[in-house]
């Protein structure tokens, strides 16, 4: 590549975005975690360096409970929305005929673009008491007496569910039609039937994109507050509820921050334990 | 198409569309409970949604900060990409990494540190801010949406365009940017979809005037409603739009 001109000329370019990153994200990024090492005495913050908050987080139960529901949830969401669609990504690349499958897949899509506080409503007047499948199924004379689904972790996690199986078709969809159609064609003609021809061949060669997905799957769910607030309920917080409870009623600041920055570890250890497949450039 | 595969598709289907076939239907409810019997069709609850001017006002916000941050942001992108990708700058890598560094946290973390420093220097909150934390989550989809659509046949095209006498400003302005034009309303939609919809960064940095979203997640607090059918059957619908409007400009041009 040539320079088209002097490089000061193309700092002069890159300056105005470099200044709002660092401005609006960097720092206030830094001033969290500056936060979460001072302290509230009364209602004056203290400014520090006490580990207090991060050892309150340990000993109070309500704290480290929320830490292992939001995992329990997220990484039952994350196998099951890569469970369910994987199939639907298969059959769309490889059952479909060619002309049609672009609309198949904006149409498997679509809902992605619901307002996503608007999602969670929607799933709530699926799975509320008077809702859609206690009506049906009780018309059906299936039921006697409507079941509680609503504010429930499986509320939350269907909720979560259908939203991350439309990310995933799309993910896993486009690593399957990059795929040449010859290595199917060469795997069935030594013999190998369909599972085996899935299972030795293009699972290791999508593995890639489903920890892609998975990996997407899992920081954009475990830092979610809208859907387990909306379906779950106030039976169990995940971290993000709580977050949001220290900085309402209690204007905890420094215990929230340290709850974000203990979200972003958490996000850090699963980014370093996949890393090994993770192509977030090809997105 | 066998049997099993087929039958995959349609359940798959039905379980994406259930809430969104339900969400429609009973906004179009006559009674005042969105469940069954469904006593409709009746635009009862449209008119209603269309003559609260609390939700009118927060659509007109959301446009306005979905707009203006979006325009912001695609334009930073722009400026960073080009710089980028059309000079030889040290530290090259660090910078990307940089750009595209909001892109892996959550916008709750986000929201919550510029909330912390809106409040340490004793500002208010607004839909200015609002809008400046769009554009943070925005900025690096922009950028990275730009930088991967500056290829080599532009170069060319700006380099012949040096060569020819024109100035940097010139350049930019009568060749990269129509060339690019594609890419750049691409990145304008998607950052005023992601913008028209986002939550948690509005309901953090926003108090008197908010987002629809957020005015929204106040209605919800009242319960189930035709009413919020009724605007969510909207929002969906203004989504699809920009979606299609995207999917016809990036796609139809690539083919």
């Amino acid at each position: 590549m040539t320079p088209a001109g002097p490089s000061r000329q193309g700092w002069g370019f890159l300056a105005p975005a470099l200044i709002w990153t660092c401005a609006f994200f960097i720092l206030p990024f830094l001033v969290m975690g500056a936060m979460s090492f001072a302290t509230l005495e009364g209602r004056t913050l203290v400014w520090g360096l006490s580990l207090e908050n991060y050892i309150e987080l340990g000993q109070k139960a309500y704290l480290w409970r929320a830490v292992l529901v939001s995992l329990e949830i997220t990484l039952t969401v994350t196998v099951v929305s890569v469970v369910l669609a994987y199939p639907l990504a298969w059959i769309i690349a490889y059952r479909v005929p060619q002309r049609w499958q672009r609309l198949v897949l904006l149409l498997a899509i679509l809902p992605f673009w619901t307002s996503y506080v608007v999602r969670s409503y929607a799933w709530l007047l699926v799975l509320a008491r008077e809702g859609v499948i206690n009506q049906t199924l009780i018309g059906a004379g299936l039921l006697a007496e409507p079941v509680t689904l609503a504010n429930t972790r499986f509320a939350t996690v269907t909720g979560f569910v259908h939203f991350f199986v439309m990310l995933l078709t799309l993910t896993i969809y486009a690593n399957l039609v990059q795929l040449p159609a010859n290595y199917r064609k060469a795997a069935t003609d030594l013999g190998a039937n369909a599972f085996q021809t899935f299972w030795h061949v293009i699972l290791p060669l999508t593995l890639p994109g489903i920890v892609t997905g998975a990996f997407l799957t899992f920081v954009l769910c475990i830092g979610d507050y809208v859907t387990p607030q909306i379906l779950g309920g106030n039976n169990e917080l995940t971290v993000p509820q709580v977050i949001m409870v220290q900085l309402g009623r209690r204007a905890d600041f420094p215990l929230a921050s340290a709850l974000a920055i203990v979200l972003m570890a958490l996000v850090t250890v699963v980014y370093l334990l996949s890393s090994r497949w993770l192509r977030l450039d090809r997105l | 198409m066998r049997a099993l595969p087929f039958a995959y598709l349609v359940l798959a289907f039905a379980f994406i569309y259930l809430p969104v076939a339900t969400l429609v239907l009973f906004s179009f409810q006559g009674g005042t409970l969105p469940v069954s019997p469904f006593d409709g069709p009746s635009l009862r609850w449209y008119r209603e949604v269309l003559s609260d001017d609390d939700l009118t006002d927060a659509l007109v916000n959301s446009l306005f900060v979905a707009t203006l941050s979006s325009a912001l942001a695609v334009t930073l992108g722009f400026l960073a990409a080009y710089g980028l990708a059309r000079h030889t700058l040290s530290g090259s890598v660090l910078i990307r990494s940089l750009l595209i560094a909001p892109i892996t946290v959550s916008y709750l973390i986000v929201g919550l540190g510029l909330l912390i420093v809106v409040q340490r220097l004793g500002l208010g909150v607004s839909l200015l801010t609002v809008g400046i934390g769009h554009v943070v989550i925005n900025l690096p989809l922009c950028f990275a949406i730009l930088y991967a659509s500056m290829g080599a046949q532009q170069e060319n095209a700006e380099r012949a365009a040096r060569d020819l006498g024109a100035t940097e400003a010139q350049v930019v302005r009568l060749i990269t940017v129509p060339m690019l034009a594609p890419a750049i309303l691409a990145a304008f939609f998607l950052s005023v979809t992601l913008s028209w919809d986002e939550f948690i960064i509005a309901f953090l940095l926003s108090r008197f005037d908010v987002t629809l979203p957020v005015e929204i997640w106040s209605l919800l607090r009242s319960g189930l409603s035709p009413r919020l059918n009724a605007v969510g059957s909207f929002v969906f619908l203004v989504s699809v739009t920009a979606v299609l409007i995207l999917e016809i400009l990036v796609f139809r041009k690539r083919r």
